[in-house]
């Protein structure tokens, strides 16, 4: 069924009673075309984009739990394109024009919200860094505005300006940025995809790969074994522990990132603003509460939880950027796993192995590259060669020398 | 956590830098003049490639808030939980990893 207004007056006068189920729960069949490991945020869109864009059938997405209970489920759901480098902006900005349409084109409402967002600098030489990073924006097709302090003052009447140390002179706005309700994203992919065959199988964990002569031919897992023409692994924070069947070594750690909750308030941030001078971003969701976070712990860890050492530094981080928030309460906390990269950028690229390709990488990046993550990983698996976009995003650019370090702190995962 | 120094006592993980596995300390070796692909690839998976372990690992801490002397701890991924702390010079001394 199609959702629409008018589909939502008729179930209203019919009691609701005849919704349909948004995706099947079908049993796996012993061989498909496509096999993507993951029912994340990049394997649902992976899915969808091979079956809509690139005509592929009979696909499947397999996850280990239920679906969408990684990543995107644990976000702080911003969307952005305010990258720097040549092999990240091309693709974020695809990623970003995607979310515009989104919702027309899967039919599910995911709330895109483009609110905007804000880096906030401190300095004259941060200023200058922001204004070239704007200018690089702009070249790359995406939006960018240096605001002022006067304008800034306009939307954000109350952060701290006049700081001695790190006082508030502006900030580089993207006005297209913004959040998006991030459990709709995986549902509406999910359903999507549903629709146009593709089959998703929760609570299905890949244990092992099938090789023949040097190639994957299908996976092990707890329901037995499925074989698959090619196999995508999009599994963030678990690539290693995936992907270790194999015997790669990959350039990934894996970091737990935790984010916050505060209680529901009323409206004080009209958008995302994120702290030049800590690391510390917040929005405001639709139903009032705070949703910020700050970095990563820093050491390798595979618990979905964190120490309380980071929630003191992020919470300093946001006091020292508005004060004002210092009287909430802090709601929920979590952490989700992240794919930390050895230069900070994602991977999207064959393994070296026939029929079995790569999505990782994404560092605590890949809400907002969903829909590019997945449309640029279709096209590898599909056509197998990288979207034009995707084209840097390579495994081997380590040993190159190619690597795309947006942070320029070398390879060390708990900087980026 | 708390990281059980072994000169010190137990101490806060923040008062320590982590850089990541204790791999680190067992860095190849190459005469200068050494561009063969075995030397380059081992120099690559040096830098770039981790175990990444699910479980336990073995990783430098750096005791940067106190006697700035580096540790392998031994930590579990999954529960946090740490069973080992030694010197990295102890280990770097008795042979390496």
């Amino acid at each position: 069924m199609r959702y629409s207004g008018f589909s939502i007056i008729k179930q209203a006068l019919t009691g609701h009673k005849s919704w349909p189920k948004a995706w099947r729960t079908p049993d796996p069949k012993p061989a498909y075309d496509y096999i993507i490991v993951g029912g994340g945020g990049h394997g649902l869109s992976t899915a969808y984009y091979l079956a809509s864009v690139y005509g592929a059938k009979n696909i499947a997405v397999l996850e280990k739990g239920w679906l969408g209970s990684g990543n995107i489920g644990r976000n702080t759901t911003i969307i952005r394109s305010n990258y720097l480098l040549d092999g990240n902006v091309p693709f974020y900005e695809m990623s970003l024009k995607l979310w515009e349409g989104l919702e027309q084109d899967f039919n599910y409402n995911a709330m895109v919200s483009q609110r905007g967002i804000i880096n906030l600098y401190h300095s004259d030489s941060q200023r200058d860094a922001y204004a070239r990073r704007g200018n690089a924006m702009i070249m790359n097709g995406a939006d960018a505005e240096m605001l002022d302090q006067d304008a800034l003052r306009k939307l954000y009447p109350d952060l701290n300006y006049d700081n001695a140390r790190f006082p508030i002179m502006g900030g580089l706005a993207q006005w297209r940025g913004g959040s998006v309700r991030h459990d709709a994203v995986a549902w509406g992919y999910a359903r999507g995809a549903d629709r146009l065959g593709v089959d998703i199988i929760q609570n299905c964990e890949v244990t092992d790969f099938i090789m023949e002569k040097g190639a994957c031919t299908g996976v092990v897992t707890n329901k037995g074994k499925i074989m698959g023409k090619k196999i995508g692994v999009a599994v963030a924070g678990s690539t290693t522990k995936v992907m270790s069947k194999t015997g790669m070594r990959l350039p990934i750690e894996s970091h737990v990132l935790q984010a916050f909750v505060s209680e529901g308030l009323k409206p004080i941030i009209p958008g995302v603003i994120t702290y030049g001078m800590g690391h510390f971003y917040i929005s405001q969701s639709d139903k009032g509460g705070l949703v910020f976070g700050g970095d990563i712990d820093g050491y390798n860890s595979y618990a979905q939880r964190g120490n309380l050492p980071v929630v003191e530094h992020v919470c300093e981080g946001g006091i020292a950027m508005m004060p004002y928030i210092g009287k909430a309460k802090m709601l929920r906390m979590w952490g989700g796993i992240m794919d930390m990269s050895m230069d900070g950028s994602p991977i999207i690229d064959k393994t070296g192995i026939d029929n079995l390709y790569l999505n990782t990488g994404w560092c605590y990046g890949g809400f907002k590259a969903t829909p590019a993550s997945g449309y640029c990983f279709a096209h590898l698996l599909a056509n197998d060669e990288p979207h034009e976009n995707a084209a840097a995003l390579r495994l081997d650019r380590f040993s190159t020398g190619a690597v795309i370090d947006e942070r320029g702190a070398g390879a060390q995962p708990n900087l980026h | 956590m708390i990281i059980n120094h072994p000169l010190l006592g137990p101490r806060d993980a923040s008062e320590f830098y982590y850089i990541g596995d204790a791999a680190m300390i067992m860095r190849p070796d190459a005469k200068p003049d050494d561009h063969s692909a075995e030397t380059m690839a081992a120099f690559d998976s040096y830098q770039h490639h981790r175990d990444n372990p699910h479980g336990f690992h073995r990783e430098l801490w750096y005791h940067e808030q106190g006697d700035r002397s580096w540790l392998i701890v031994t930590r579990n991924t999954t529960t946090h939980e740490i069973t080992k702390v030694e010197l990295a010079r102890d280990v770097k001394l008795k042979g390496g990893l």
